[in-house]
């Protein structure tokens, strides 16, 4: 039952995100979104590197011989800055489209279409 | 004649000499712009050689294996790991070489082009460091065997092609189009991750032969190749997600333009490499095949018929370049459908499938090209509007001859490079369904009826007042066209050669999978 406590959270996670993304309308908050669903993907990396009773993979005094592949958790690690990279960014833009547009609401982010 | 060394380490050295290069740019740049432009001139140059030099030895001595953190590429498997590849591996086959010389050709093309057409703007530093990090992510996504860090070169290229997009920040308006990419192309990378955990946690490996060679087409490789041809399909702009293109490819710099659709050509290989290499035949391939071709042909109609309104020449070439990409699913499309299907794949399927990797590298350099002369246009007139353009064949003729080259290419008319590969895509097409190579031809006659009334329209008819004092490109621009569009000529001439030497090798290691298995894991 506990088990799948994680992925049920990564489900639920997923769709909180992707409802921020596609019905919010303020840029900030659809960039809230994409954070949350970044977040929702490295919980479901990390809990695919969960085993129980499994140990950190370091060879000094290790009690015991069943260790943790720790692939999962460097992929999250890497996920995690690539995160950040993109955060940023898409603030930096949010910043721009503020001083330039004077809103961040994306109902008046349209000058392309004209 | 070349150093033992830089062959035996090309792998390693084209991706980081681009990266090293990109990030000392800023520094350089400190001392004198003269100084930077030979820089990252030279940066590039010597990219595209080593680049070359790969391509070359894997097509004359076969796939190379690259293993990081290795003495040599026998140990790709360390002995006290169970038989799993741990290390990052770059599995360079010949389809991999293609895109190498893609990217090669084009990423020289367009340094030379921005080193004149950006001169007076200001925040180079940052434009050269992205460039650079955009031919970072491009040569890794096309020359990995690592799924993992597939997803981080994917990334690298993202982030600098939505930074590049914005970097014209016109009133906030290239911002408003690079933020739609971005946010695009981050919800698909994560769709992507998503799919890489469940091959890890499937299968426990993150290198793509071990997946292959463990791969059962359980109901979570289906979930997983849904969001990894969702997500790369968005990347190379095919149709039901192809709203950012237009967006992005007009609000970019030219010179940017161009190299996204290298980029958008990486994405496309990232999607072939996925269904041929990691599922072949454990997947329903007729079901498969026949989505990928209704993707194209959605691709080809929808492109062409939103480019013939357009009055904006970047906007209307940006959807010609959602309508060729078509033309690639279409043929490789095909090839998948019979894919297992022997006396079909003989008979049709490695020429429609040779036909679509043509036209990957012939769309690269004539669209390229096109984007530049646009270019070099709006640099000489300040617009893309094409009403307000006219007459200009009298002022630019070097401009007109490149883009004449570029538009008969892209509308598939003989002798240039356009025709060679849409041709074996229509015979083979036709002989596995008529229908489907009757809307490529139409498609086809519609692209040259879009782009003779933009001929006409920006470089035909009376010298108009305002641009009385309009000059011819400067050289350096004239130079980066002048490559790609000997490129396009020399590939119309002697498409035979092309073809029996870079095309058919690629074609058929798309399709061998035993041989992409057994590179990494030996024997098998």
């Amino acid at each position: 039952m506990f088990w799948n406590l994680p992925l049920i959270a990564v489900v639920a996670l997923t769709i909180i995100a992707l409802a921020t993304i596609v019905f919010k309308k303020n840029l900030i908050k659809v960039f809230l979104g994409i954070v949350i669903l970044e977040s929702a993907v490295n919980l479901f990396l990390i809990s695919l590197g969960y085993r129980e009773g499994g140990i950190a993979p370091i060879y000094t005094n290790a009690p015991s011989s069943a260790m943790v592949l720790p692939t999962p958790q460097a992929l999250t690690l890497t996920s995690i800055v690539i995160g950040v990279a993109t955060s940023a960014l898409l603030l930096s833009f949010a910043i721009i489209i503020w001083k330039k547009y004077g809103s961040i609401d994306i109902e008046m982010i349209r000058r392309l279409k004209e | 004649m070349i150093p033992q060394f830089i062959v035996e380490n090309s792998p390693a050295l084209m991706v980081i000499v681009p990266l090293v290069a990109a990030f000392i740019t800023p520094f350089i740049g400190r001392i004198s712009s003269g100084i930077r432009s030979i820089w990252v001139g030279g940066a590039m140059a010597v990219t595209s050689a080593i680049t070359l030099i790969l391509a070359f030895d894997v097509y004359s001595a076969g796939t190379r294996l690259y293993v990081f953190g290795a003495r040599a590429a026998s140990a790709a498997i360390p002995p006290d790991s169970g038989g799993i590849p741990i290390r990052i591996i770059f599995e360079v086959d010949p389809m991999s070489a293609l895109m190498l010389v893609i990217t090669a050709i084009s990423g020289f093309a367009i340094i030379l082009y921005s080193l004149s057409s950006e001169r007076s703007h200001t925040g180079l530093e940052s434009y050269y460091t992205l460039f650079l990090l955009m031919i970072t992510g491009i040569l890794g996504m096309v020359s990995t065997g690592d799924i993992f860090n597939f997803f981080v070169f994917l990334e690298i290229l993202s982030l600098a092609s939505a930074g590049l997009i914005a970097y014209r920040i016109d009133g906030g308006v290239a911002v408003e189009a690079a933020l739609k990419y971005f946010v695009l192309s981050t919800i698909g990378a994560l769709a992507i991750l998503v799919a890489i955990g469940i091959y890890y946690g499937e299968y426990n490996a993150l290198n793509m032969a071990m997946i292959a060679s463990r791969m059962q087409f359980s109901l979570l490789d289906q979930v997983a190749l849904v969001l990894i041809i969702a997500a790369l399909a968005m990347k190379c702009g095919a149709v039901p997600m192809h709203f950012w293109t237009p967006d992005a490819y007009s609000m970019a710099p030219s010179s940017i333009t161009a190299l996204l659709v290298v980029a958008s050509q990486a994405s496309l290989y990232g999607l072939f490499r996925i269904v041929f290499s990691l599922y072949s035949v454990t997947l329903n391939a007729v079901m498969v095949g026949w989505l990928i071709i209704i993707l194209g042909v959605l691709s080809m109609v929808v492109g062409v018929t939103m480019a013939i309104p357009q009055k904006n020449v970047k906007r209307l070439m940006a959807y010609h370049a959602v309508s060729q990409t078509g033309y690639m699913l279409l043929g490789v499309g095909v090839g998948l459908a019979v894919l297992g299907n022997q006396p079909l794949l003989d008979a049709f399927g490695y020429l429609a499938m040779e036909g679509g990797i043509f036209h990957i590298i012939n769309h690269a350099m004539y669209k390229g090209l096109l984007f530049l002369t646009a270019g070099a246009i709006f640099l000489r007139v300040g617009t893309y509007n094409l009403n307000k353009m006219g007459g200009l064949g009298h002022s630019m003729k070097w401009t007109m001859v490149f883009f004449i080259i570029g538009a008969l290419a892209i509308a598939g008319i003989p002798p240039f490079n356009g025709f060679a590969s849409k041709l074996m895509i229509y015979e083979s097409v036709f002989m596995f369904n008529p229908v489907l190579a009757v809307i490529a031809m139409v498609v086809s006659i519609l692209t040259l009826a879009s782009f003779v009334k933009v001929f006409h329209s920006i470089f035909m008819g009376p010298k108009l007042p305002e641009f009385a004092d309009v000059k011819e490109a400067p050289l350096a621009m004239l130079l980066g066209m002048g490559i790609l569009a000997l490129v396009v000529v020399l590939f119309g001439l002697f498409p035979g050669i092309v073809v029996e030497n870079l095309i058919t090798p690629a074609a058929h290691a798309l399709v061998d999978q035993g041989a992409y298995i057994s590179t990494v894991l030996g024997g098998a």
